[in-house]
């Protein structure tokens, strides 16, 4: 059983995924971030490989993922950080990044590696589910990686239906047909949420984008599985202390 | 008289539309030109995007789509642009060149032929509210003046950098009554200003349509761009046919950034095998400078803003910031029909450095009496690096008039009196 299916088998509810960017704040903070997230309270964890066109990030992620290039962060430096991370990180990480690094890295080769190192799964927004089928489904299989399509409140049932049939590991739920980080109002996403848990999907749900506190993380929890926090996340590491207390400080807030 | 130019287009586009429909260079239905295209969005996009492509052929293929298209291109473009015999130019390079004067159009530049269309096909679609992304500003004025044309809300998205560089547009765009907003994020310049187009379209899913400038982005914005610039060739063919008896030049040339103009140029030519297409590319300070914009020499297969094709890119994928003094062709990726020229062996690419540009800039101004934008003069400086014959017919696209440049050819004139 992946790990994913272990822990969306074990915890059915309230399930926090949170988001952070390899090589931010540090080049080297990478491993200290996911022992943080892990230590208080994360049950899965989103590390996210910088890009300098990240098209589906908001401006928060955006500058942590510059920040983290000047850094020196790049895809072989990263393998080489989690070269040992299953010692220590026993919750499910999945990357998550944009398709043209992995294109010069070599996609099967970047498979590989992250199957080799002990990543549980893909999020790859710029992969369309045509291009997908077409190319790379049997390769991040072949792998044993889970692959987690994306659906927003614009996609149709049809669709949302095919997507949840080729995504493992869970079906990532955009809340608004926004950008990460949006400060828009919640509550028209409910109706949406409440929708997908009425149509019997196979993959467990978690609600992204927005997610930036106990309130929206608990309303997103009420009809799925659970929920994704990114940008705020972010925010709170940039207040400059040190990552551990910064991240217990955080997830307090939203677990306590 | 309107109605009679009308039909003449019409007419003698039928016959190269027919030859088109069987071509290698036009996109499949998943909007691949061999290897390079498609369509590279996350699922924010795809509603949008698939919108577009299910009804962009069947929206430009109504005829009274084409009725208002051609009447906007004559009466308010000011089409057909003239192909003009350059004779002091053919007499120094010791060929037959002919312009094509899209520096004549409306705006000045061929960017309107395209956002003229888009904004139709906007308002056929039902929305309210207009994005668009810009380097230099040309491709921002344009999409401002027909936004002002049509009533509809207007947006541009700017490098903070080229908002500083380019003053002059800007102030063109909010006369027109745009809202010019500056991309502060990555290198603040063209491509950044494109994703936070792209971002804005994301967050504004139902009632705005994002007219891309150039033959870029996901199908089926290459295809339908390409098929509004298209316009170009399609008059070159029936002019050339009016002045030398022959439809077909030797050779077609014109710059690339993007690529609109030259997809514009090369469209009805793509599958006539006797017509040389020859594309000029930005080589910046010199291709191996470090501050180039030569994508076919300096790129590698990658995808960016939507579609798989040749970038600029560092070995670990991040795209990288091009150069070119030339802000219209300073971008670090290239349309895929072009890199599919290039793959194929269809197109010739050759590249000019920016010390080449101003030359041919300075050298048609002092022969023709015509300043042309410095994207423009790159195509020209082609003419010092091809083996010309007296009877050839060469045709040029002059895809846009200097005015916007004269800062740096001023700086020019001051720095170097021989010139």
């Amino acid at each position: 059983m992946s790990r994913l299916t272990e822990l969306f088998t074990r915890k059915k509810n309230n399930v926090l995924n949170v988001y952070c960017t390899a090589g931010y704040p540090e080049l080297n903070s990478t491993l200290a971030v996911m022992k943080a997230l892990q230590n208080n309270g994360a049950d899965l964890i989103e590390l996210g490989m910088p890009y300098s066109d990240p098209l589906a990030d908001g401006p928060v992620i955006q500058a942590s993922g510059t920040k983290a290039l000047q850094n020196g962060m790049t895809i072989a430096t990263l393998f080489e950080q989690l070269a040992d991370f299953r010692k220590e990180i026993t919750v499910p990480v999945v990357l998550m990044g944009y398709l043209n690094p992995l294109l010069q890295y070599g996609f099967e080769k970047f498979c590989a590696k992250a199957a080799e190192v002990g990543i549980d799964g893909l999020i790859i927004p710029d992969i369309p589910m045509f291009e997908y089928e077409k190319e790379y489904a049997a390769v991040i299989q072949k792998q044993g990686l889970d692959f987690i399509f994306l659906v927003t409140p614009e996609t149709s049932e049809e669709r949302i239906k095919k997507l949840d049939s080729l995504s493992t590991g869970f079906l990532y739920a955009v809340s608004s047909s926004s950008i990460t980080g949006s400060d828009k109002d919640f509550s028209p996403v409910e109706s949406y949420l409440q929708r997908l848990q009425g149509m019997g999907l196979k993959n467990p749900v978690l609600v992204g984008f927005g997610i930036k506190d106990k309130a929206t993380f608990a309303m997103a929890a009420k009809y799925t599985a659970g929920a994704i926090i990114g940008s705020a996340y972010i925010k709170a590491l940039e207040n400059g202390n040190d990552v551990e207390t910064a991240t217990k400080e955080f997830l307090t807030g939203i677990l306590r | 008289m309107s109605y009679h130019i009308t039909r003449k287009l019409e007419e003698q586009g039928s016959a190269a539309e027919y030859k088109l429909s069987r071509s290698n260079f036009v996109p499949d239905e998943n909007g691949y030109y061999g290897r390079f295209g498609g369509a590279y969005i996350p699922e924010m996009l795809h509603r949008n995007v698939e919108e577009l492509r299910t009804r962009y052929l069947e929206i430009m293929h109504e005829p009274s789509f084409q009725g208002e298209y051609q009447q906007l291109l004559h009466d308010y473009v000011g089409r057909p642009t003239p192909l003009y015999f350059a004779e002091r130019l053919s007499r120094q390079y010791g060929t037959q060149i002919f312009l094509k004067r899209e520096d004549l159009c409306h705006t000045g530049a061929h960017k309107v032929n395209n956002t003229v269309g888009q904004i139709l096909l906007a308002l056929r679609l039902g929305k309210k509210r207009i994005i668009a992304e810009t380097g230099a500003g040309q491709h921002g004025v344009a999409t401002a003046t027909v936004c002002a044309l049509k009533g509809i809300e207007c947006i541009v998205y700017m490098g903070e950098k080229d908002i500083e560089r380019q003053a002059p547009n800007v102030a063109r765009m909010k006369m027109l009554g745009a809202k010019v907003i500056p991309a502060t994020s990555g290198s603040k310049t063209l491509k950044d200003a494109t994703n936070e187009a792209i971002r804005d379209w994301i967050n504004n899913p139902h009632d705005t349509h994002y007219i891309i400038g150039s033959v870029v982005g996901p199908h089926p914005y290459p295809d339908m761009v390409a098929r509004f610039q298209s316009v170009i060739s399609k008059e070159v063919r029936w002019q050339l046919k009016e002045k030398t008896g022959s439809e077909l030049p030797g050779k077609v040339i014109a710059c690339v950034g993007g690529g609109s103009n030259a997809a514009g140029a090369f469209y009805h030519f793509l599958d006539e095998k006797s017509v040389e297409l020859i594309a000029v590319e930005a080589a910046g300070e010199g291709v191996h400078s470090g501050k180039s914009a030569a994508t076919t020499q300096l790129g590698r297969d990658g995808v960016l803003h939507g579609s798989r094709s040749l970038v600029m890119q560092t070995e670990d994928g991040q795209v990288v910031e091009p150069h070119s003094i030339s802000a219209g062709l300073d971008y670090p990726g290239i349309g895929p029909l072009h890199a599919h020229l290039f793959d194929s062996g269809r197109g010739r690419f050759l590249s000019a450095t920016d010390e080449e540009a101003l030359k041919a800039a300075f050298e048609v101004a002092k022969l023709e009496g015509i300043i042309p934008a410095l994207e423009s003069a790159h195509a020209f400086s082609a003419l010092n690096q091809l083996e010309l014959k007296k009877e050839e017919t060469i045709v040029i696209c002059l895809s846009g008039r200097g005015d916007k440049d004269l800062a740096t050819y001023m700086r020019v004139m001051e720095q170097n009196d021989e010139i």
